[in-house]
């Protein structure tokens, strides 16, 4: 292996506890901070503390990103290099509703396609984005692995099968129509 | 320390605790099912057994997967030391409607019984799947009552390493993660590398949109898979082991972690596992949404903390792998068949699929097909009875036209070949592959240049960018493809499209990259004049062809 931050030696290369809290003094540092004691800031952990950053915080920002960094003993190249290498990391909040379209290939064939080109045109929203008023995200799921509904649709993580795109979108709608969803109801994998 | 759990002992009193109910319900509540809705018929069954004073009477069992996702959710009745029903459908009214007709009053609801000998159950030959719709996932005493981790105490207590993988060779197993090599092999390679510190993986990153074999395994049976994980790092001399799970599948990293920290308390792994000499540490890593991780290199550089770009090979992993050590990875449909090859044999193994491919296929059956679900076959059978037999066939009277095995690695086989066998080399020598058991089919609504399309697009998102054929190839190829399915592609493009196809091929730096131009591959091969009839005719173009 080539890369710089693994030479010889075995996994633990430890970085080190967090000299002090991060200065805004904001709780959700302390989530991450415990999962590095645990993990005995260890830097093959980048991926996992990643995760959980992006549980607490809903999104990666430059500001997590660099705690992490420092936290690991990592230069930020490579954990910013690490955190857009996979897509599952986000580095924009969500909308306040999220329309999950899975496109895998089942989902394919029984039109996920059209779904998301409805919705997309409704709301003026590409696959992947949020609407300007930040009130819906579109993303696709590459499978969610129920195949015998398809196509899946997860609007705020409730499940949709086997339905056309006009159904969808009418539910689509009455979601944005009513409150917010409650928080924690991002529209992940099922 | 505590003492080792006593195998024979916890699955008696699992027997005997069993047999104290006249009936047990099962609930599938795996992934599909309780998309479909299971959650609130395992709360309808429950609470009208309550209501009802059932208690002493019915137990409701949450288990795994069933098989027949496209009906669930489903439910099975059994009566102490007698006869089983089976339950299509059963959303929360149904639920009540069982407890209240068939457990008090013994009268089966004839409108949703599901026929269980009809081909769809009949043709199967479970193997991997056998717990699936039988234990509770969460308990290992479910596993332990079915003869789990009897495999792992035999290797242990009567086997020497080296006859463990003696037993693995023979068997003929090959790698279920797609390419299929030899297990065998890579275990003997793994033993005799030097070094005091090695490692085996689990490889559970089912990237393949519409398959999901290794969740279902990761899911409803975690215990077989980690039983099977330490019969190979004892067989081996691994002391470590890691389960690379795709982060999407949440509930199989806390199930496996649960099922791991269980193991840990009960003995059968951690230090000195039942009492022998040998020890070993499980971890599960979670990967972050990228298909080029299913790559054994690129996995490993994963679960460095690392971006999952793949290496070249050689030094091959059992050479050089996790930081540098030997390191075998092993797809988790592999690792699964495990401990039914060390308790039947590799004879009894090797009995069931043809003579180069032994064994079972799990295969997650969807597209346009009257059942979906998952199935576990013998290697050998053919397309058509998967297609027209357990999957019942075309819905509304559509007609087949083709069959897609290893998602954007494999190809579209065509009508006139669904009487191949269903084995290693007879897919790859109709331009598909087997592949992990994606297995979807299409009706002739679906049009073929569509299909290499959306795989096209799949592999240009997915592509890690680290070569250039891989990176800039499935870009081009992708474009063409626009062009031609929007009707304004022309002979010239579809020429550039069959070279650019062989470049990338045989130029990219790994797997992926080279089994990525497969969908095109096979669907020119079979369904070219579908691509020639979206051309542009130019007189000059037709003349260049």
């Amino acid at each position: 292996m080539t890369d710089a931050t693994s030479t010889d030696a075995g996994p633990a290369r430890p970085g080190r506890p967090a000299d002090e809290p991060h200065p805004s003094g904001d709780d959700r540092f302390l989530v991450i901070d415990k999962h590095l004691k645990r993990a005995k800031y260890e830097q093959d952990q980048l991926i996992e503390t990643l995760h959980i950053a992006q549980d607490v915080f809903g999104y990666l920002d430059e500001d997590v990103l660099m705690y992490v960094a420092r936290a690991l003993r990592l230069p930020p190249s490579m954990v910013f290099g690490v955190a857009t290498f996979y897509q599952l990391f986000t580095f924009e909040p969500a909308g306040d509703h999220t329309c999950t379209v899975c496109t895998g290939t089942a989902c394919f064939v029984k039109g996920a396609e059209d779904i998301v080109r409805a919705v997309g045109n409704a709301f003026s929203v590409a696959s992947g984005d949020t609407t300007q008023d930040g009130v819906l995200t579109l993303k696709t799921a590459r499978c969610v692995g129920s195949c015998g509904l398809a196509p899946i649709v997860l609007i705020d993580g409730e499940v949709s099968g086997r339905e056309g795109a006009e159904v969808i979108l009418a539910k689509v709608q009455a979601a944005v129509a009513a409150e917010p969803a409650a928080v924690g109801a991002e529209g992940g994998d099922a | 320390m505590a003492a080792p759990i006593d195998l024979h002992e916890v699955a008696e009193r699992e027997h005997e605790a069993r047999s104290r109910y006249p009936w047990r319900i099962k609930a599938c509540a795996s992934t599909a099912c309780m998309s479909a809705g299971s959650g609130a018929t395992i709360q309808g069954l429950q609470q009208t057994i309550d209501a009802n004073d059932l208690a002493l009477d019915a137990v409701v069992i949450p288990t795994g997967c069933m098989g027949l996702c496209s009906r669930g959710p489903l439910v099975r009745v059994l009566r102490r030391g007698g006869d089983e029903t089976m339950y299509q459908a059963v959303n929360e009214e149904v639920a009540v409607d069982i407890v209240k007709a068939h457990i008090r009053n013994h009268k089966p609801v004839d409108t949703n019984v599901l026929d269980t000998s009809i081909p769809f159950f009949a043709a199967q030959e479970r193997v991997v799947l056998a717990n699936g719709g039988i234990i509770d996932p969460d308990r290992i005493e479910g596993y332990v009552a079915h003869g789990g981790y009897l495999a792992l105490q035999k290797v242990l207590k009567e086997m020497a390493p080296e006859d463990v993988v003696q037993e693995v060779s023979a068997s003929g197993i090959r790698g279920r993660g797609g390419a299929g090599y030899p297990a065998g092999n890579k275990w003997a390679l793994l033993a005799r590398a030097d070094g005091n510190e090695k490692y085996v993986v689990a490889n559970g990153d089912e990237g393949d949109p519409g398959a999901y074999m290794d969740r279902t395994v990761m899911e409803d049976d975690p215990h077989r898979l980690i039983e099977g994980v330490a019969i190979a790092a004892y067989a081996t001399g691994a002391s470590k082991a890691y389960i690379y799970v795709r982060a999407e599948y949440p509930r199989a990293v806390e199930r496996l972690d649960r099922a791991i920290r269980v193991a840990r308390r009960n003995r059968l792994l951690g230090r000195k596992i039942l009492d022998t000499g040998f020890s070993l540490e499980v971890e599960v890593r979670i990967g972050a949404g990228a298909f080029v991780c299913g790559e054994e290199t690129a996995l490993l550089a994963s679960i460095e903390g690392k971006r999952g770009t793949p290496q070249l090979r050689p030094p091959y992993p059992t050479e050089s792998g996790l930081w540098g050590k030997p390191t075998m990875i092993n797809n988790v449909e592999t690792l699964a068949n495990i401990p039914a090859i060390v308790m039947k044999g590799a004879e009894w193994f090797s009995s069931i699929g043809t003579p180069n491919s032994t064994g079972t296929k799990v295969f997650a059956l969807a597209g346009d097909l009257v059942n979906i679900g998952l199935i576990e076959v013998p290697m050998g059978i053919t397309l058509r009875t998967i297609v027209d037999d357990i999957g019942g066939g075309i819905p509304d009277g559509g007609t087949f036209k083709a069959a897609q095995t290893g998602g954007p690695s494999g190809g579209c086989i065509p009508t006139e070949y669904l009487d191949t066998p269903v084995d290693y080399d007879s897919l790859r020598q109709l331009g598909s592959i087997m592949g992990s058991g994606g297995l979807i089919v299409m009706d002739d609504t679906q049009r073929m240049p569509d299909v290499a399309k959306f795989f096209m697009e799949f592999s240009m998102d997915e592509s890690c960018g680290k070569c250039t054929p891989c990176r800039a190839g499935t870009v081009q190829i992708y474009n063409l493809l626009e062009r031609i399915t929007a009707g304004s592609g022309t002979y010239t493009d579809l020429r550039h499209l069959e070279q650019l196809c062989a470049t990338v091929r045989d130029t990219s730096l790994c797997g992926l990259g080279q089994s990525a131009p497969n969908p095109v591959l096979s669907t020119l091969q079979y369904f070219g004049e579908e691509y020639e009839s979206l051309l542009v005719e130019t007189g000059l173009e037709v003349v260049d062809a």
